[in-house]
């Protein structure tokens, strides 16, 4: 049996569809890897209901698995308690503003000149996750990863 | 059909019928951030609609799957409120109707968090937090719409007008209702009421606009007798599943 540190190694290489530079680990949607007998368990909370990424998601998780030898994997989707981004990881939010994408937070700092004098232009962005901002300093439009 | 069943249909209807209200509007609103927020709420209230039609069709053991429910139903098995089928109208019309469906399901999702039924207390406490945006968002608009422009003033005011009437059906309760209420799995609808009226009475007063007074309200959409817009909106939704049923996509 693979061991599950082995398993939550591989999900850290699970990118999320949407903003590939953080990986589902990265994100907090893996909530628990367990072995009910022989059967792997991964589950798996949803950041919007409505979130197409998703399926595809564990559609990545189970190919990922069998890839590496787990025929035997079941994944679930866990509704309760609901996803927050307060569980997106310290590392997750660094990729994020790597990305130029701004991590929830108390303020939201332009990503381009770090100007606090910042706006939101729209609630929703490309994604159910993100909100439109920008930077009324230098201008830059940029997105938010509002909190929830 | 158990009451149990039914409970669960009337909020996934709801949440299907606005959101694909809203979906015919994606490339048609007046700026593209509202384009984006549109199409946003709509596929957060599609997902919606998904676990609350899954869940009615496990509870059910018919093997009807969510896009059973969704797609191999007629007009009089829809269980929605009546307010969500009101057709788009102009962007104050939609907004009002996103405003008073936003503030109900808010509401209403935070009273069945504590629901007996643990599946319907996840789904809730999952689907609340995304409406809270969509409220904020609604609440938003109507505020600017209302105090903005003589035009866009009229407009909200007419908007608030006409769909008053259908805001009653929120809080009226039937047999179902009762029946969910005493097994603790629902609530007594007309508990929101004084919240909801309260908060929307406040919003409109900021946005200048007047209260409508009292009127005949409408209602039956959540006993599936439904206004004739509904059936044009489901042989739009439906043509495809309908003709060729094994179509996937």
């Amino acid at each position: 049996m693979v061991s599950i540190a082995r398993i939550l190694d591989l999900l850290e290489h699970v990118r999320d569809p949407e903003i590939p530079v953080v990986s589902i680990t990265d994100l907090g949607i893996v909530r628990d890897v367990r072995y009910d007998g022989d059967m792997l368990e991964v589950v798996l909370t949803p950041t919007y209901s409505g979130c197409p990424a998703t399926q595809l998601i564990r559609d990545d998780v189970e190919r990922m698995l069998r890839a590496h030898g787990v025929e035997n994997a079941r994944i679930i989707t866990q509704l309760s308690p609901a996803w927050t981004t307060d569980w997106i990881t310290k590392r997750g939010r660094a990729r994020l503003s790597e990305a130029g994408i701004v991590p929830p937070g108390d303020t939201v700092p332009c990503p381009l000149c770090d100007s606090t004098h910042t706006r939101e232009m729209a609630h929703f962005g490309s994604t159910p996750c993100k909100a439109l901002y920008r930077c009324d300093a230098c201008l830059e439009p940029f997105e938010y990863v509002k909190p929830i | 059909m158990s009451s149990h069943v039914e409970y669960v249909l009337r909020f996934g209807d709801s949440a299907l019928v606005l959101a694909q209200q809203l979906s015919g509007l994606v490339a048609h609103s007046p700026i593209m951030e509202e384009d984006v927020a549109i199409a946003n709420v709509s596929l957060d209230l599609f997902g919606q609609a998904r676990l609350w039609l899954g869940y009615a069709g496990e509870l059910e053991g018919a093997g009807r799957d969510e896009d059973r429910l969704a797609f191999h139903r007629d007009a009089s098995e829809f269980r929605n409120v009546l307010l969500v089928e009101r057709p788009n109208g102009d962007f104050a019309s939609t907004t009002v109707r996103g405003y008073f469906y936003d503030l109900w399901s808010y509401l209403a999702l935070g009273n069945l968090t504590q629901s007996l039924d643990r599946r319907i207390a996840a789904i809730a406490e999952k689907s609340r937090k995304e409406t809270a945006y969509h409220l904020r968002r609604s609440e938003d608009w109507l505020v600017r719409l209302g105090d903005g422009t003589e035009e866009s003033h009229a407009r909200a005011q007419r908007a608030a007008s006409e769909l008053w009437p259908y805001t009653g059906e929120l809080f009226m309760g039937d047999d179902v209702d009762v029946e969910m209420a005493r097994q603790g799995i629902g609530f007594d609808p007309e508990r929101v009421r004084e919240p909801w009226l309260e908060r929307a009475r406040l919003a409109l007063a900021t946005a200048t606009l007047d209260v409508p007074g009292d009127s005949w309200m409408q209602h039956g959409g959540k006993q599936g007798v439904h206004t004739e817009a509904l059936g044009y909106l489901l042989a739009e939704m439906q043509v495809l599943p309908r003709s060729i049923p094994e179509a996937v996509w």
